[in-house]
């Protein structure tokens, strides 16, 4: 049964009074990994909780396993939910709240199966603690484990990478392609492009409510290493490795500023081995290197206009 | 229609927190203004006017008011909710063993305490008893239906209820004979009176009319919250 793990949107658009928050998407997401990335405010999580059934799509059509999730309880059958918001019965230790959330899924055996999804988020050594105790990477993994219980062919995570340390993102980024490789659909939203760069699938640019753009994640990760970086370079002699620095390709642009020089690279690695070479050899104190255009949106706007 | 799950959780919740201790005060005011009562004897009728008025009129509306829209509505405001939604539970049933749980939290700590209190004042095998336990338990679900509804409705429950017990049962209902017929608190002294006999209960609903309507606003108001329930939208970020 191949559409049983189907998302499919054709049209969809949400709208709050004047605001659009979605506006008019068509795609569809298959078995696999697929990252929903995109700025704050894009409209990740409006699309994450129209596709969970949490709100009604203000024009269009959306399925999930061929049924629409708006007002059908009975689509979380197949469908799990990692929501953002980290409210969780906070008084239940772990192995509650999954068993719990297994015997409200009528599983047949609940306290196995929450067993299995403890297990999987690596979770056992501190299920019989209350939640309250968590951590912000425990609270979220043990939602994950919670979304898992039920075995779901489609699970939907909602910047599941927030407020984890690196360990625990590589371990969490693992287990999403491990599920992937059993054939599930899974599409998880963030805003941070540097999380996912690890990952293999395919990514959803969602800007401003618009799918701006689609694809592999290879090739929007050579994108990203291509892109014009902007640093902030501060030495003993800024005007000597300035004149050093414009005579090397990967450098596009030098500029002398108050605070340091200003140093435009179109090839980030080049530049990053060359720089301490350059110093090196003429003698040059190198104080400070500061990346200073890192803000999403600059990312984000520039590849959509490539 | 109930869910076991549910309703567990939602004991849990209420009962484990600190505000456990605040239900209890309530009361325990009952009870020690009665047993000051009986102590002094101010007038024959005093049980039913007191049991009357301050149980049937503060008691038992603000235990309700205060559970019931605390069992749904608490989860709803933090966001927890979404994780009990998040499951094929059918909407129905969240709103039926969220009420079950507020009836059951309410005769504990409103109608349980309203009994022992007319047993103290004249006995607990008395039609006093009996009726107000009667009349009681009729609060209890009423009431907690209504506040449900209002906590799946708005996020101003409490105000909301306020508003209906105050303006509506209160001042209204003294003024308007009309408007007795749409009154959670005059189904319950109606029902009291029925067993008990106390025209100190200022009941003015004949027993039939008091059922009939109490089980019509309780089956609508619980209606009307699964279908708002199952329409439950998530605030997007855009908001």
């Amino acid at each position: 049964m191949n559409g049983g793990c189907l998302i499919e949107l054709r049209g969809v658009s949400r709208w709050y009074g004047n605001v659009v928050a979605v506006n008019d998407i068509t795609m569809t997401i298959g078995p696999g990994i697929t990252g929903l990335l995109g700025p704050n405010g894009a409209g990740k999580t409006t699309l994450l909780n129209l596709m969970a059934g949490f709100l009604a799509p203000s024009r269009g059509e959306l399925t999930v396993a061929g049924e629409p999730s708006w007002r059908n309880p009975r689509s979380f059958k197949v469908l799990g939910l990692v929501p953002e918001r980290d409210s969780v019965y906070a008084f239940l230790t772990g192995a509650d709240f999954v068993a719990s959330t297994a015997r409200l899924h009528r599983l047949p055996d609940p306290g196995a199966a929450a067993q299995r999804a403890i297990e999987i988020v690596d979770m056992a050594a501190a299920q019989d603690r209350r939640i309250a105790t968590y951590s912000k990477g425990m609270r979220q993994r043990i939602k994950v484990a919670a979304a898992l219980v039920h075995d779901p062919r489609v699970l939907l995570l909602d910047e599941p990478f927030n407020g984890m340390d690196p360990r625990q993102r590589l371990e969490m980024m693992d287990l999403l392609e491990r599920m992937a490789g059993q054939g599930r659909t899974i599409l998880f939203s963030s805003h941070i492009l540097e999380e996912v760069e690890r990952m293999s699938g395919t990514i959803q640019v969602i800007v401003g409510g618009r799918l701006a753009a689609s694809g592999d994640f290879r090739a929007i990760r050579r994108l990203m290493t291509s892109r014009p970086h902007v640093f902030l370079v501060r030495t003993s002699a800024d005007r000597a490795l300035g004149a050093a620095l414009i005579g090397r390709p990967a450098v596009t642009g030098v500029e002398l500023t108050q605070r340091g020089l200003s140093v435009r690279t179109c090839d980030f690695g080049a530049f990053s081995r060359e720089l301490a070479g350059l110093c090196r050899d003429g003698g040059i104190r190198l104080h400070e290197v500061l990346p200073s255009d890192e803000s999403l949106e600059s990312v984000f706007s520039y590849l959509v206009t490539t | 229609m109930l869910n076991p799950v549910v309703l567990r959780i939602t004991l849990r919740a209420t009962l484990g927190r600190k505000r456990a201790l605040v239900f209890l005060l309530v009361p325990l005011v009952l009870l020690l203004i009665t047993v000051t009562l009986k102590l002094v004897a101010v007038s024959p009728v005093w049980p039913a006017e007191f049991l009357g008025a301050f149980g049937f009129s503060v008691v038992l509306p603000l235990t309700a008011l205060i559970i019931g829209t605390s069992v749904l509505g608490a989860e709803i405001d933090d966001g927890s909710i979404v994780h009990l939604l998040a499951t094929p539970v059918s909407r129905t049933a969240v709103v039926l063993s969220k009420f079950a749980a507020a009836v059951a939290l309410t005769i504990m700590f409103g109608a349980l305490p309203e009994f022992v209190a007319a047993g103290i004042a004249r006995g607990f095998g008395g039609k006093l008893a009996l009726g107000l336990l009667a009349g009681a338990l009729v609060a209890s679900v009423a009431y907690n239906a209504l506040f449900v509804m209002l906590s799946v409705l708005t996020t101003r429950a409490i105000a909301a209820g306020l508003l209906y017990l105050l303006v509506w049962e209160g001042l209204l209902g003294n003024l308007v004979g009309g408007v007795r017929v749409l009154s959670i608190g005059q189904y319950s002294v109606s029902v009291a009176n029925a067993i008990a006999k106390a025209s100190a209960l200022n009941a003015h609903l004949t027993l039939t009319t008091a059922i009939g309507m109490g089980l019509v606003v309780t089956v609508a108001t619980l209606a009307v919250a699964a279908r708002r329930l199952s329409a439950f939208s998530v605030k997007g970020e855009a908001v």
